[in-house]
């Protein structure tokens, strides 16, 4: 059994198996699916959980983001560092 | 980000498609009616193919197919590929007894998502003393290796009482064992079979608090390992649980025979009729059959739930918990503090957690009665 996740700047985060995203029709929303659960994230959640592919490192989404939003760096390494430490300890989240 | 049960929304969430009563275990708190379907009236492969059709268009996000046992459906596999085609997200609830590792990974193949194991106790006497199968805790821990090295996430399901409620922290250490994410804590909950075996299922308040006390600190040492939910019971509560999150607004379940209830144990209420999807389509039931519409939203709540600030969060509570104890299902529900059976409700639950008694009657065919007869309201 492995011990908590802890997610720094070198992770490199992806959904686990039996968490999906993806959007639905009826309701015009992205939603996170998961095990008797369903997640509505919100716009900023939405971008960072797109680019957790498994292969893109933590500090590299933030690169992406801080480029493609025209925000300071270090604001975002902060929120979404903690926002996928809040998700992994949720099990939605996986590095 | 939210979780949409914080959220109205007008889609149901999630389909609980109960494929059988059929079942190889015999748990005496089985949330099935009393009145077991037999398997001659169970929905045929094309009608559930349909429903699960109609549930995905209708907006359902998630499936779980339940029973009785799922696994006795031979056809299970071809329902789980058509939940994968429209879209729904699919949760096996399962005892874990009847397959091998061959069917396990056609089931896989077939695009299941999710499977909650049951465990009635942490070691093999008492839970098959509970469940009343033999060799059942061998063959569900070999099926747990199964399915995690199939890759499949797995959640432990965990039904909690008297008579196994000491053996918790085992339960706990039983999940991290196995390699599940998550384990649901449930407790009895007092309607149909577990209503007939309350003086041998209720706990004492203390066994509850010790309980409460053992999940909390496990969730604390197990953070981003184990994701404990927990269902804590109403009956020494003040206020009511927001039972399905309310009636008619996130679940729909169809019975082996097509029925369409707001929730599992919704046939305890008798006086109620239910539609069924071979009459009608799942769209038309959810919104307009009248066993969903009786009790959904606020409008049909008596005082003091209709002036009451929680009226949106507890949504009145149970309406089969009402049903039980107050011969009313459009009672207030009796869990909460302000119902004038409140106390008779806490009075019975402490009675039957006193009671000399460790026989079960087990949940079989033999043992159906015809009516689940409501205790009388004096």
């Amino acid at each position: 059994m492995a011990g908590r996740i802890t997610i720094s700047e070198e992770s490199v985060p992806r959904l686990p198996p039996g968490v999906k995203l993806r959007h639905d029709k009826a309701r015009d929303q992205w939603l996170v699916q998961a095990p008797e659960r369903v997640f509505v994230p919100d716009p900023i959640a939405l971008e960072v959980i797109r680019r957790c592919n498994g292969e893109a490192s933590v500090g590299a989404i933030v690169d992406d983001l801080a480029k493609t939003f025209q925000a300071p760096r270090e604001v975002i390494l902060g929120d979404v560092t903690e926002m996928l430490q809040d998700l992994a300890d949720k099990a939605v989240m996986t590095a | 980000m939210s979780e949409t049960g914080r959220n109205p929304i007008d889609f149901p969430m999630a389909l609980l498609a109960e494929l059988t009563h059929r079942c190889p275990l015999q748990c005496p708190y089985c949330s099935n009616p009393v009145e077991l379907e037999q398997a001659g009236r169970e929905l045929d492969t094309g009608t559930w193919l349909r429903v699960i059709e109609e549930a995905a268009e209708l907006g359902a996000l998630q499936i779980h197919f339940s029973g009785g046992e799922p696994t006795v459906r031979k056809d299970l596999e071809e329902m789980v590929a058509r939940a994968r085609d429209v879209g729904l997200y699919s949760n096996l609830i399962t005892a874990g007894v009847l397959l091998d590792e061959d069917r396990v990974g056609r089931l896989v193949d077939s695009g299941l998502d999710h499977v909650q194991l049951s465990f009635q106790d942490s070691e093999a006497t008492g839970a098959e003393r509970i469940g009343g199968y033999p060799d059942a805790q061998k063959k569900k821990l070999r099926f747990a290796g199964w399915v995690r090295a199939a890759g499949l996430p797995l959640t432990l399901n965990l039904v909690v009482h008297r008579q196994n409620l000491d053996h918790l922290p085992q339960l706990i250490e039983l999940a991290v064992e196995l390699g599940a994410q998550r384990a649901e804590i449930a407790h009895v909950q007092y309607y149909g079979w577990a209503f007939r075996n309350r003086a041998a299922l209720m706990p004492t308040r203390e066994q509850l608090e010790r309980a409460t006390a053992t999940v909390e600190e496990a969730r604390e040492r197990l953070k981003g390992r184990l994701v404990l939910d927990y269902v804590v019971p109403d009956y020494y509560a003040r206020r009511p649980k927001s039972c399905m999150g309310g009636w008619g607004r996130r679940f729909l379940n169809v019975s082996p025979a097509g029925k369409v209830l707001p929730c599992h144990a919704a046939e305890t209420i008798t006086g109620l009729r239910f539609d069924s999807v071979t009459e009608r389509s799942l769209a038309d039931i959810w919104q307009h059959s009248e066993a969903f519409e009786i009790y959904r939203g606020t409008d049909w709540m008596p005082e003091p739930c209709r002036s009451c600030e929680r009226r949106e969060i507890d949504w009145g509570g149970c309406r089969c918990q009402a049903f039980a104890i107050t011969g009313e299902a459009g009672a207030t529900d009796p869990a909460c503090a302000l119902s004038p059976f409140h106390d008779q409700l806490v009075a019975l639950a402490e009675a039957d957690s006193g009671a000399d008694c460790r026989d079960f009657v087990y949940r079989r065919f033999a043992n159906v009665v015809r009516r689940n007869t409501p205790m009388p309201a004096k």
